[in-house]
């Protein structure tokens, strides 16, 4: 009961309030959210732990009656691991693609984002060019990796190409669609206070799309990630591809799966990047830190 | 001029979607310098398109509408808005929004940060600077929407249902406030309600308009002394005699709008 009142006298709406203890009462209750957090984030953390020594006994076990040409185990896994990050192998076929990665989605998010802003803005260009950017977007990207191939060659500069291809059409059509969704009655609001068109873009446009071009960046990071591999194999192979298939080719079937759990391991951390990065740039969007 | 007309409506019509939904129709109206001119009706006879029109975010299709003398064809300069649905922008902070009209006019950084802190703080939020708006609630998101209007110093405030989306209590606060505020620092003021008793508690004058097309019906003056207590109007016996004559004056439009969206 007393538990409610406290509560009770803790209302975010009584900006005349001069009660003197009432910061005590507020720190509480900021105490008991924060207290509540870190039991569910506890809670998360231990299913993840118990989820992942069921899979990972489970893998070992069944693992390890399976012929190791065919089928590998995690501890078999863990060894080649150790090996292939000791002797830097690893690392030397990760960088070589993750540069390409790299090169790919920033020419993606630059070059998307400039032209769904610019489709959006004229009309001439969107009704010029929206047949082809849903048509290359509906084509399956592996399709055109071979024309790609045929112009641009085998190396670097056509595996950035490939990334490109994945990463381009989801900047392009999500940043279109932030520009266009842009509530309307907002921009009334800029038009009541005056703005020149560059002041509409800065203060209303551009942060209302921000978070459908933070939603075509994530899913840009992983069609990336499937570009990626893709231009290893099918361009010439070098990169994490190249550890793949050479590892397969040579039946070590466990080495085989070093670069595999590393390109899971690499979209975990990826997707968590882009979290904080989402945090940091849409402030607004982030109801959970309330009490 | 004190007493001189500010905003003239003259002739005024909107039709939208090629002529066959009619806004209004035929509106004559001035508005006073510093007086506060409410505008009464029930949904759909067209006062917050007349509002728009004003405030030069919509032309009338026939008709004119002069400030100060001129003809409005885009927003003017010394004109704000309050919203009825806030328009607050939600990836700026309390302090953001209340510059905001200020930081597109262009002015100086020191005066945009003394008028910020000002109207922040008339309108009671200066420990809320730094919050987004979705942490607030509806009653204090609108003080930001009309902290964010005071804040450019117009002399012309136009309102439109500001109070309609917050909760009886809240728009009573509210009210009293927009009251004292009104006396500290008198504008003129267009103030667009469905609610009879906001009107009679806010006005100079009420203009009651009807729909189908809308139109203005008639203009009441409000005679009770500033500054005015919101509970003492309310107890007035005038008070109930205005209020019963603008709601006969508005039954038979709004009977006839439920009947006509009941069989449609």
């Amino acid at each position: 009961m007393s538990v409610t009142q406290a509560e009770g006298r803790v209302q975010p709406n009584s900006p005349y309030s001069t009660d003197s203890d009432i910061s005590a009462e507020q720190q509480a209750a900021r105490d008991r959210a924060k207290a509540q957090q870190r039991k569910s984030m506890a809670a998360n953390l231990g299913i993840r732990i118990v989820s992942l020594v069921i899979v990972l006994g489970g893998w070992e076990y069944f693992g390890r009656q399976v012929n190791p040409v065919l089928f590998t185990y995690p501890t078999a896994v863990g060894a080649a691991a150790i090996k292939m990050i000791g002797s830097g192998e690893l690392w030397q076929y990760l960088s070589q693609s993750l540069i390409v990665l790299g090169a790919g989605l920033a020419l993606a998010v630059v070059f998307g984002i400039a032209l769904g802003v610019i489709m959006a803005r004229y009309w001439v260009i969107d009704i010029a060019l929206d047949t082809y950017i849903t048509a290359l977007y509906s084509i399956p990207s592996v399709a055109l990796v071979p024309v790609l191939v045929l112009w641009i060659g085998f190396e670097t500069s056509a595996k950035i190409a490939v990334v490109f291809l994945f990463t381009f059409f989801p900047m392009v059509i999500n940043t279109y669609q932030g520009v266009k969704n842009v509530d309307t009655r907002l921009l009334e609001v800029g038009r009541a206070f005056r703005c020149s068109e560059r002041q509409l873009w800065a203060n209303i446009i551009l942060p209302a799309a921000l978070p459908f071009i933070v939603a075509g960046l994530r899913l840009s990071i992983g069609r990336g990630l499937i570009g990626m591999v893709l231009a290893d194999l099918y361009t010439a192979i070098t990169g994490i591809g190249y550890l793949i298939s050479r590892y397969a080719s040579i039946y070590r079937t466990d080495a085989m799966f070093v670069p595999v759990v590393t390109l899971g391991v690499l979209g975990i951390t990826l997707t968590g990047l882009l979290r904080i990065i989402e945090r940091w740039v849409t402030p607004w969007m982030h109801y959970s830190d309330r009490d | 001029m004190p007493d001189g007309v500010k905003i003239i409506v003259d002739h005024a019509s909107k039709l939208f979607l090629e002529g066959s939904v009619v806004a209004f129709r035929n509106i004559d109206l001035e508005i006073r310098s510093k007086e506060v001119l409410c505008v009464v009706g029930p949904s759909g006879c067209g006062k917050t398109t007349l509002l728009r029109c004003i405030g030069g975010l919509l032309a009338p299709s026939s008709g004119k509408v002069l400030i100060d003398g001129q003809a409005v064809d885009q927003p003017r300069e010394g004109v704000a808005i309050v919203f009825q649905h806030f328009g607050l922008l939600p990836w700026k902070t309390v302090a953001e929004n209340v510059a905001f009209g200020l930081q597109m006019a262009g002015v100086s950084r020191q005066l945009i940060k003394e008028r910020t802190d000002r109207y922040t703080k008339l309108v009671g939020l200066e420990n809320f600077e730094a919050q987004y708006p979705y942490q607030l609630s509806g009653g204090m998101q609108q003080r930001v929407g009309l902290a964010r209007a005071l804040a450019i110093n117009p002399d012309i405030l136009l309102m439109d249902e500001p109070f309609a989306s917050v909760d009886a209590q809240t728009r009573e606060v509210l009210q009293e406030e927009l009251l004292q505020l009104h006396d500290r620092e008198r504008r003129t003021m267009l103030f667009i309600t469905h609610s009879i008793d906001e009107a009679i508690v806010l006005g100079d004058r009420i203009a009651v308009m009807t729909t189908r097309p809308g139109r203005v019906k008639e203009i009441l003056p409000i005679d009770f002394k500033r500054p005015r207590d919101p509970a003492a109007v309310r107890s007035h016996p005038h008070y109930a005699e205005l209020r019963n004559h603008i709601w006969n004056e508005l039954r038979p439009t709004v009977l006839e709008g439920a009947y006509e969206r009941h069989s449609s």
